[in-house]
């Protein structure tokens, strides 16, 4: 663990974003490094998510790069992009699961879109990717036959199964009971240490940031603010970190 | 001074729509020799733009064609004779009513249901999901609705030309004492091949307009079930314009130009 001497794998730099007149990305900076478990927190709606789909082409900041082995995404072709996004994985705020297809389809897609495997392989591997996760049983059930955190695992599932090199976690455990929280942060873990991958957690769950995460950045303003390991975190005098951390309404963040 | 800002707002909203439409069309048309990868997805909207429109477009084009046929007994009487009510309701049944009603009754139907489908993805992110697998929503949600709409409305306006002449038929035989013989003689009288033609070939743009109607707005939704509502409302009354307006347009350029009387 803390993987900071690792080489970048993502270099963000000074990209800003205007969304109905409103500055959400301002200027700002980032390094996510190969292996690390970066996580990223803030207030709802202080451009977290907004983050992530910068990250993954799925928003174009208004000026700025996002490099991602040192090649600048925010000029690729959208064939490049999704070349890229197959080495990439994310799990939803929502799971997003597609709720016209079974739990066995919307984790074998990606499988099937992009490989030439044949059913009997793309089954095994998926029944392997959702026993990773937890889940038996599952195959044929309809997302809307499942609870909130068998969702978010088959999410899960479904990110992992192309064995990306990156997955992006947002507010993974929103909505959540502590219980299933705390399954869903150690399948964080545990995926990273199995497949060796590169994550990035968007949340505002504190908690949840100091189990599964290397290093810590908080936004704020529209920039980074932050970033060092959790034990930095839990020490560190910034008054911004400390009022989030600590959840008090009085600080120089304005509870809007 | 609202004022001046309220008509800004819309005619910026309309060009960012007109935008939005056309960079959509673009995409779309750059898929087509795709369309066979998609086959399945493609039958499927078929069935569902299709066969599930059958029981509306039969009640329409019965009544339709029932209606035209009293109304023109209505205005023939004492002037013209009744065996030409089969030459007026063929007439206007094949250049007008069976096209354009089709098109507006099929389009609300189907611009709603792919609006609301669409809008619901996106509001619970699941465009964005596929689009994270590396999956082309407009490969895989667009193009298949656009190909099955603009294959079917030509197909259902066959139907319902022939139903709506029946209807009509019928009506006049009950009604008006118009044998089936006469009402028939009276609709070849001056049946005209070009006629069908130019209607079917305006209902391909018809299913063009209600798909990407559609598909645009469903794309375009934001917030929660609010955004759906409002999406879905967008397109069936931009699609249902569209199909009025652009009908005009169609109907001069294929009777005054293509086909033009001599």
């Amino acid at each position: 663990m803390g993987h900071n001497d690792g080489e970048p794998i993502l270099r963000i730099r000074g990209i800003g974003k205007v969304l109905d007149r409103k500055v959400v990305l301002d200027g700002l900076d980032l390094d996510i490094h190969r292996g690390e478990t970066l996580v990223v927190i803030g207030r709802s709606g202080c451009g977290k998510s907004v983050l992530l789909k910068h990250i993954t082409g799925l928003m174009k900041p208004d000026f700025g790069e996002i490099l991602f082995e040192d090649q600048d995404i925010t000029q690729f072709s959208r064939k490049k992009l999704f070349e890229m996004r197959m080495r990439f994985g994310m799990l939803f705020q929502s799971s997003a699961l597609f709720d016209s297809m079974s739990v066995g389809q919307n984790v074998s897609l990606p499988l099937r879109k992009h490989t030439g495997m044949g059913d009997g392989e793309i089954r095994e591997i998926v029944a392997d990717k959702l026993g990773l996760v937890g889940l038996t049983d599952v195959y044929d059930k309809f997302p809307s036959e499942l609870s909130g955190g068998m969702k978010k695992r088959v999410g899960l599932a479904r990110a992992v199964v192309m064995n990306p090199d990156v997955v992006l976690y947002d507010e993974p455990t929103t909505g959540l009971d502590p219980i299933m929280a705390d399954v869903i942060n150690d399948l964080i873990c545990g995926l990273q240490k199995e497949l060796e991958i590169t994550s990035v957690v968007v949340t505002h769950d504190i908690k949840s940031a100091y189990k599964v995460g290397d290093r810590i950045a908080m936004l704020y303003g529209g920039r980074i603010v932050f970033s060092g390991p959790p034990d930095e975190v839990r020490t560190t005098s910034d008054p911004v970190v400390r009022q989030f951390v600590e959840g008090r309404a009085e600080g120089p963040i304005k509870p809007l | 001074m609202t004022f001046f800002i309220l008509l800004g707002r819309s005619f910026l909203d309309f060009v960012e729509d007109m935008g939005g439409v056309f960079i959509l069309l673009w995409r779309v048309f750059h898929m087509i020799p795709r369309m066979f990868r998609n086959i399945t997805n493609i039958l499927v909207q078929m069935e569902r733009v299709g066969i599930g429109s059958i029981p509306l477009v039969l009640v329409t084009s019965l009544f339709v064609g029932a209606v035209t046929s009293i109304q023109a007994a209505y205005q023939f009487h004492g002037y013209v004779p009744l065996r030409y009510l089969g030459t007026v309701v063929g007439k206007s049944v094949i250049l007008e009513l069976g096209p354009v009603l089709t098109a507006l009754v099929v389009g609300g139907r189907v611009s709603a249901s792919i609006a609301a489908e669409l809008g619901t993805m996106k509001v619970t992110e699941q465009i964005d999901a596929m689009e994270m697998i590396a999956v082309d929503p407009v490969e895989y949600l667009v193009l298949p609705r656009m190909v099955a709409a603009t294959v079917m409305l030509p197909v259902l306006t066959v139907f319902s030309d022939l139903l709506a002449i029946l209807g009509g038929m019928v009506v006049a035989n009950i009604s008006m004492s118009v044998s089936y013989n006469v009402f028939a003689s009276g609709l070849k009288l001056l049946f005209e091949t070009e006629d069908l033609i130019g209607g079917l070939m305006k209902t391909f743009f018809f299913g063009l307009i209600i798909a990407i109607m559609g598909c645009y707005h469903g794309f375009a939704t934001k917030g929660g079930a609010e955004g759906v509502g409002l999406a879905t409302m967008k397109a069936v009354v931009s699609s249902c314009l569209l199909i009025l307006i652009s009908n005009y347009l169609l109907a001069t350029i294929i009777f005054r130009l293509i086909f033009a009387p001599s």
